[in-house]
């Protein structure tokens, strides 16, 4: 049986005529009793299996998901990696994401297709390029890499761009660093990985209650019977306060749809990541050649991964002003994902009022690039009881005490 | 697109209205009396359902108007709207 993936193997299966692999992850009955449970099947939670066997040698571990791994917010989101936050400890934090990005294909032997293309974000107006360059100097003393560009250095670096726009394009900073990565590949290496190391990664398993006793977590019942557990990590995104409160937690968080489109697939013609907040315009260009366009919110509470029309049209109109050559591509393919957003668009990740039940939630419409951040840190607290000194600024106590880290917005993009 | 009934002027595309948060919470008639965790309470936790849900919605391109709504945060589908001050309907119980 082939089980790591190098150029040799390749090699091997070919000529064997691909008998030879095995599935990535096995597909476990679950067991009655486990070290630690994480709910949630998508990134943050696949992460935080993978780091708990690797870095606490944790391997009785359950992954728990209702659906299948990497099918919500994991697979609808438009896949940038970046770390231009204003904040000490949110620029920290997401800078040790981007760094573990930067190592994750090799660390999981799964080519996640990591592409550091550049993000840019453009100012459109005098007020943009003052906080443009605020936002460069932020991140500079912050230590982490970013260019300040005036309009002939934008219009040389992108081409294409609108040569008279509605609204025009005075300059912006680019991170170098940023970029993106295959969605999937990031759930599905993680799950290989964990897996691998003795992870049971259960799907089509549905968390109906938590086994609470004496204030302390002690398992959860699920639509597989119960699984007992002193330890219990929650990563569901969206779902987080369905799931919170049936630990009889509220948490300050609100759940709205995001979504995202691609068009047809052309050839490459744009080889960065532009977000312009002033036409409300998220945009790259697949491997395979679709562009894809992130969305604004849709501002009322919902469930339906569905998303409006009105915020598709806008998102639209803004890449058309953007690129006009873009006007005449075609659409293949429209989504939305449940994104879970806090007040301060800081994540929440610590202990909750539930001994041994851990939460990782609140990354709003910017969950993806702190996949392996927000893993790593859920892990450690896990394992140890301690928030991760990257993590302790992000507590629910804040929301109390009033110390909010406020961003503005996760994904930099005004809802 | 969303169709919504305003219910001063009828049923408009959603285009005209601004959603304004969970209906019927009322500010602290003594904010001094507060405590954080009360302000926590009034200014952070709010009802975050997968079911149906009480909420205010602004008629903001049209009369400008509040009024409350209740809606199925499954479907998006609007149960009733109804003006500030009127009693909730009967929301369905699941």
């Amino acid at each position: 049986m082939t089980r790591r993936y190098s150029a040799l193997s390749l090699l091997r299966e070919g000529v064997n005529g691909q008998r030879g692999w095995e599935p990535a992850w096995r597909n476990p009955q679950a067991k009655a009793r486990y070290d630690a449970i994480v709910i949630g099947g998508g990134g943050h939670g696949l992460a935080t299996a993978y780091y708990l066997a690797k870095n606490h040698g944790l391997t009785n571990v359950a992954l728990v998901e209702r659906g299948w791994i990497g099918g919500g917010n994991t697979g609808r989101n438009t896949t940038v990696i970046r770390s231009n936050y204003f904040f000490p400890a949110s620029a920290a934090f997401y800078d040790f994401s981007v760094k573990l990005y930067e190592g994750l294909s090799k660390e999981l032997n799964y080519n996640i297709m990591f592409s550091q293309r550049g993000m840019w974000t453009l100012a459109h107006d005098r007020h943009g390029l003052e906080m443009a360059r605020r936002s460069a100097n932020a991140m500079l003393l912050n230590g982490i890499d970013a260019e300040f560009h005036d309009e002939p250095s934008v219009r040389a670096r992108i081409p294409g761009l609108n040569p008279d726009p509605r609204f025009p394009i005075l300059g912006g900073i680019n991170q170098p660093r940023g970029g993106t990565a295959r969605h999937d590949a990031v759930a599905w290496g993680y799950a290989r990985a964990a897996s691998a190391l003795g992870v049971d990664i259960i799907q089509n398993c549905e968390v109906l209650d938590f086994i609470i006793e004496g204030g302390r977590v002690r398992g959860v019942e699920t639509s597989l019977g119960a699984m007992r557990s002193d330890r219990v990590g929650m990563a569901v995104a969206g779902h987080s306060s369905v799931i919170a409160a049936k630990a009889g937690l509220r948490l300050p968080v609100s759940s709205y749809a995001l979504q995202a489109f691609v068009s047809e697939p052309v050839k490459p013609c744009l080889d960065t990541v532009i977000l312009s907040p002033a036409t409300g315009t998220y945009l790259s260009q697949s491997d395979k050649g679709e562009l894809v366009i992130g969305a604004g919110l849709d501002l009322y509470l919902s469930y339906a991964q569905r998303g409006s029309l009105p915020w598709m049209e806008r998102a639209a109109a803004g890449v058309v002003e953007l690129f006009p050559r873009f006007s005449r591509l075609r659409f293949l393919r429209q989504w939305a994902g449940i994104v879970d957003v806090v007040h301060d668009s800081t994540p929440i990740l610590g202990p909750t009022a539930v001994d041994g039940l851990f939460i990782n939630c609140g990354w709003g419409t910017g969950g993806f690039k702190a996949v392996p951040a927000g893993g790593w840190c859920l892990a450690h607290l896990m394992a140890t009881g301690e928030s991760h000194p990257l993590a302790r600024a992000f507590g629910i106590e804040r929301f109390e005490t009033g110390a909010l880290i406020d961003e503005a917005s996760a994904s930099g993009i005004a809802h | 697109m969303l169709i919504i009934r305003c219910p001063y002027c009828g049923e408009r595309p959603e285009l005209e209205f601004a959603y304004g948060g969970q209906a019927h919470i009322a500010r602290p008639l003594q904010p001094s009396d507060q405590n954080d965790e009360d302000w926590n309470v009034y200014l952070n936790l709010r009802a975050n359902p997968k079911g149906w849900h009480s909420e205010r919605w602004r008629h903001i391109h049209g009369c400008a108007r509040f009024f409350n709504a209740v809606r199925d945060t499954r479907t998006d589908h609007f149960l009733a709207t109804y003006k500030m001050g009127e009693p909730a309907p009967e929301v369905p119980s699941t």
